[in-house]
């Protein structure tokens, strides 16, 4: 069983050796010429002052807290999903359960409006 | 065991090497076709046909000078082109693109491997996969590239939930989350034919394409108004790298929906005789492939909000109506 999971080791080296390789060799193929305003961050020809690492919008927080508890629900319905076909009708009914919990929280933040983006 | 590690290291080189060609090619595809629809050439003066643009442009980039601005995050900004690609070229592990063939009296199967849990580890390296623009973005230390890299982020999270949601009625119906046993149910009646199994078909191309990035959910490039997005500030190879972690996304996206709705390697309603199976996975996938150019000619880009908008209120709502729908037929009235 475990044996099934050699050839993806092999080919995560293969990748990670090419990710990583062409990363190394771009550094020394190219010319290298550096001058202050090729090095500087492109943006519109000032001087970037405070850089460009300072506060965003809240939403982006409040959008990847939701995916979060919506993901660990869902990751939940997988294993269930599988046996779905022998639960029959009993483990139908109790998924029902489980979603309508799930239906509570995203009404919620629906009425709280985490999903407006106006 | 020895034979074993031989055999894959093989495939694995094989395979790697023969997606490294599609992915090329995938680029040579797209302008082409884009060409088409916008009624202009494309690429045409490298080869024949243009066919040898993607390796002038791949070399193009190896010999470009690679810049690193001086308040990027060096180690971040270096490893990210890296971090995107990797999970990409992952993908394809469990991906089964025909069945298999007798060499030398060998068995051999036409898949690197099949684990029993296929499917959680694709979504695995989907949410692995947003690390690279993540970091890219963060590590540039650019307005534009931070800007793109949280809509990004914000975007595929988002369309992911939908995407998990969806594939749940297919497992559902498919008793399995291996990618093998999911495609040999399907000999006979591909799933997009069963009942209902549409719905989540539709919803899985929606989402797909959002997860990966593309028109009309390209906003994490959105040209015109970020200049580009995360990937501002890189250049050369890393810059190349980004683009080829998207087409071979793209080709994996296309390989999954073959495998999970289109049958795999099974011609619709008759048997398919074991020399056509690999040429019937390819020509799916291509034509997938075709289809995601041919959309990409078609349709404005979103605005953002609207994206987010359709994501959580439209996906979602559907997406678990659909596996109310799918448990009510299959315990109800199948």
């Amino acid at each position: 069983m475990l044996q099934n999971y050699i050839p993806i080791l092999i080919l995560f080296l293969l990748a990670a050796g090419f990710g990583l390789g062409v990363v190394v060799i771009s550094m020394f193929l190219g010319p290298r010429r550096p001058d202050p305003s090729k090095l500087s961050t492109y943006e519109c020809g000032m001087e970037v002052e405070p850089g460009a690492r300072q506060r965003f919008d809240v939403k982006y927080y409040l959008v990847f807290m939701a995916f979060l508890v919506f993901d660990v629900e869902v990751v939940f319905m997988y294993p269930w999903a599988v046996r779905f076909q022998k639960l029959g009708l009993f483990g139908f009914v109790e998924m029902l359960i489980f979603l309508l919990i799930l239906l509570v929280g995203y009404v919620y933040i629906w009425r709280k409006g985490v999903l407006e983006w106006e | 065991m020895l034979d074993f590690v031989i055999e894959s290291v093989i495939k694995v080189v094989v395979v790697f090497a023969v997606l490294m060609l599609f992915v090329a090619y995938t680029t040579w595809i797209e302008r082409k076709v884009l060409g088409r629809i916008q009624v202009r050439h494309g690429p045409n003066r490298v080869g024949p046909f243009g066919l040898l643009q993607p390796i002038a442009d791949g070399l193009k980039g190896f010999f470009k000078e690679d810049i690193i601005p001086s308040n990027t995050d060096r180690l971040l900004y270096a490893l990210a082109p890296a971090l995107s690609i990797i999970p990409a070229l992952l993908v394809v592990a469990v991906i089964p693109f025909g069945d298999q063939f007798t060499l030398f009296g060998r068995t051999i199967t036409m898949r690197i491997t099949d684990i029993n849990v296929g499917l959680l580890y694709i979504l695995g390296l989907a949410g692995l996969g947003e690390y690279g623009v993540m970091l890219g973005g963060w590590a540039s230390n650019n307005r534009y590239g931070l800007l793109g890299s949280l809509r990004t982020a914000a975007q595929m999270i988002s369309y992911e939930l939908a995407l998990g949601i969806t594939l749940i009625s297919v497992i559902m119906v498919s008793g399995s989350l291996s990618l093998v046993e999911i495609v040999e149910a399907q000999a006979g009646l591909w799933n997009v034919f069963k009942p209902i199994l549409w719905v989540p078909f539709i919803l899985y191309i929606i989402c797909g394409l959002a997860e990966i990035n593309r028109t009309p959910f390209d906003m994490p490039e959105a040209e015109s108004e970020l200049a580009c997005g995360f990937n501002i500030e890189y250049s050369s190879m890393k810059f190349a790298m980004f683009f080829m972690a998207e087409y071979a996304h793209a080709i994996s996206l296309a390989a999954l929906i073959t495998c999970l709705f289109l049958g795999g390697w099974n011609l619709p309603f008759v048997a398919t005789p074991g020399f056509l199976k690999l040429p019937v996975f390819l020509a799916k996938v291509f034509a997938l492939v075709f289809f995601f150019v041919w959309e990409r000619g078609t349709f404005p880009r979103l605005r953002y909000d609207q994206i987010m908008r359709f994501g959580w209120k439209v996906l979602m709502p559907i997406a678990l109506a659909n596996i109310v729908v799918v448990g009510l037929y299959y315990t109800v009235i199948a």
